[in-house]
């Protein structure tokens, strides 16, 4: 099962087939599996990491430092959640440390981006300051380097 | 009067064939849009921690000599994990020696050894440095073929018919190079006997011992009375993909290692230290990677299995190393003809069996150091080029099951 997982999480266009092949597992019980995960939300999604650059696309992206109240019975949660459900909200984790709530924010100028957090996130109740960090250039994500210059170097044949 | 090289060169190098890799190399790099399966190191870079464990040791100005046993940390770290993994005691300070890679250790422990006249078995197909290294050194490399119906593992009573009075040293190379065989450890134990009763040295080049897929690895040394008689030999080269670093090492009896130092000493003085400490840090924080890049191996041995099946090319598993050596003879072409042929038409590079001795000559080395996008890709041309053929694969087949993969 974990095995699947790691597979998937690395490529998520494996197919059944070849993960039951490199796995060395029977393939009905591989769909079984991949069926389960995806039913029990363990898969939440199958995504593309992209790099917009290539395709002069500009975005602009902020992470945001959260101090917040935290309220009787539910803590961080009510507060994390007003947060997270804005589509232009990328990530909500709560954090040890001197502020609250890590909130990634992507948008289109830096304009929209600010405007989203004076106007949105800054107005929720329970929500005491924020201190906002713009992106300035992004160089590995999520464990995958943007642009790497490693390359296949050995030689052709060696014995 | 001009000098006539050939004839002044040592008869011994002179009437040495260069590897059979040589020709087929050239003839690779020649062609457009190869894919290449006919190489002998892993697909992965050095894992980062560990070169940059060898640039801060450039900062802090580690650039000089070493003592020429290398670096006693190493040798010490070295002496942990052969006790830790196979329960075989070294000293560090007189039992393990650092060298270039084992291909140096390999040199050393033959030219310590051979002397003229002396015989070396030798299993085949084998790695292409054997038999010269043997020769080089004066003796007499005696190959002991080895059978894909006996899934390329050498026997006891093979090891027993080609003993002779002049025969000195028996070479173990398990897991295998280029076959992927891996030796059981009672089969070892029956040769060890051997080599016992026949007052054998046994030299165990045992660098893939760490990609060992079926089974656990059996350390030769590990073995009952063993350890007195072998000379060990292993590197970083496979395990933690450091084969460009050259660094590796020999462990055994005190007086060989000395007599081996002596030579060493002598030629290489030293193996380089940088690439000692990056092999340290291999040692002390490289457990992790190195399983991962084994397992990614395993999986991909899969992958190939599954691809040979369905294609319809006969080939026994490996249970060791990256390699997977198939059956080729099938197609009515012999090793050369199969990888020269195979390059042409589908542009695929394989490294021909003979290469690894004439009994590999039905077969093609292919290596799975290799993307899983490069090997579906691969596999989906060579199954082309054995059903041209004639060859059926497995009916109803997608004869590659990996065409959508990255």
């Amino acid at each position: 099962m974990k095995e699947i997982l790691e597979l998937l999480e690395f490529d998520a266009r494996l197919t059944a087939n070849e993960i039951a092949v490199m796995l060395n597992m029977d393939l009905a019980e591989v769909r079984r599996s991949i069926k389960e995960l995806e039913d029990n939300k363990t898969i939440l999604k199958y995504i593309t990491l992209v790099n917009w650059e290539k395709v002069g696309e500009e975005k602009v992206s902020a992470f945001i430092e959260v101090r917040t109240t935290p309220q009787r019975d539910v803590g961080f949660d009510a507060v994390a959640e007003r947060i997270y459900r804005f589509p232009e909200v990328r990530s909500v984790r709560l954090m040890s440390g001197v502020y609250d709530l890590a909130v990634f924010i992507e948008g289109r100028t830096m304009k929209e981006v600010s405007h989203f957090v004076s106007t949105k996130l800054a107005t929720i109740e329970g929500v005491v300051s924020t201190t906002t960090h713009f992106v300035l250039k992004t160089y590995k994500q999520d464990g995958v380097i943007l642009d790497d210059a490693e390359e296949d170097r050995r030689l052709v044949i060696s014995p | 009067m001009t000098t006539n090289w050939q004839e002044m060169l040592n008869p011994r190098v002179r009437n040495m064939p260069p590897s059979g890799i040589r020709r087929f190399f050239d003839l690779v790099t020649e062609t457009k849009g190869v894919i290449s399966l006919g190489v002998g190191e892993p697909d992965f870079v050095t894992p980062w921690h560990i070169r940059e464990a060898c640039i801060y040791s450039l900062e802090k100005g580690f650039t000089m000599y070493t003592s020429n046993l290398g670096l006693l940390e190493l040798r010490e770290a070295i002496a942990r994990d052969l006790a830790g993994s196979y329960g075989v005691k070294y000293d560090p300070r007189s039992q393990i020696l650092i060298t270039v890679g084992v291909s140096e250790a390999l040199d050393l422990a033959f030219r310590a050894l051979v002397c003229p006249g002396d015989e070396v078995l030798i299993p085949e197909p084998s790695y292409v440095s054997y038999a010269p290294g043997v020769i080089l050194a004066g003796g007499t490399p005696v190959m002991m073929p080895t059978t894909m119906e006996n899934n390329f593992q050498l026997t006891a009573r093979q090891v027993e018919a080609a003993i002779t009075p002049e025969t000195k040293a028996l070479l173990l190379c398990y897991p295998n190079n280029p076959t992927g065989a891996v030796m059981g450890r009672e089969e070892l134990l029956k040769i060890s006997e051997v080599a016992r009763a026949r007052n054998l040295i046994v030299i165990s080049d045992e660098i893939y011992d760490k990609l060992t897929y079926i089974g656990e690895h059996t350390c030769l040394a590990a073995l009952p009375e063993m350890r007195e008689r072998t000379v060990l030999l292993n590197g970083f080269s496979k395990a933690y993909a450091m084969t460009g670093w050259r660094v590796g090492y020999a462990a055994g009896n005190p007086d060989f290692i000395e007599a081996m130092t002596k030579i060493h000493q002598y030629s290489m003085l030293c193996a380089p230290i940088t690439a000692q400490m990056a092999a340290l840090e291999a040692l002390k924080n490289g457990a992790g990677g190195m399983q991962r890049m084994a397992q990614q191996y395993n999986r991909r041995r899969h992958l190939v299995m599954q691809s040979f099946k369905d294609m319809g090319l006969p080939c026994f598993e490996p249970g060791g190393a990256f390699y997977a050596f198939p059956q080729v003879s099938i197609t009515g072409l012999k090793s050369e003809a199969f990888a020269e042929e195979l390059l042409k038409e589908e542009q695929v590079a394989v490294v021909p069996g003979n290469a690894f001795g004439p009994s590999g000559d039905d077969f093609v080395r292919i290596s799975y150091a290799a993307s899983v996008d490069d090997l579906g890709e691969a596999f989906r041309r060579m199954a082309r080029f054995v059903r041209r053929r004639g060859v059926k694969g497995r009916a109803g087949s997608h004869v590659i099951p990996l065409a959508a993969v990255k």
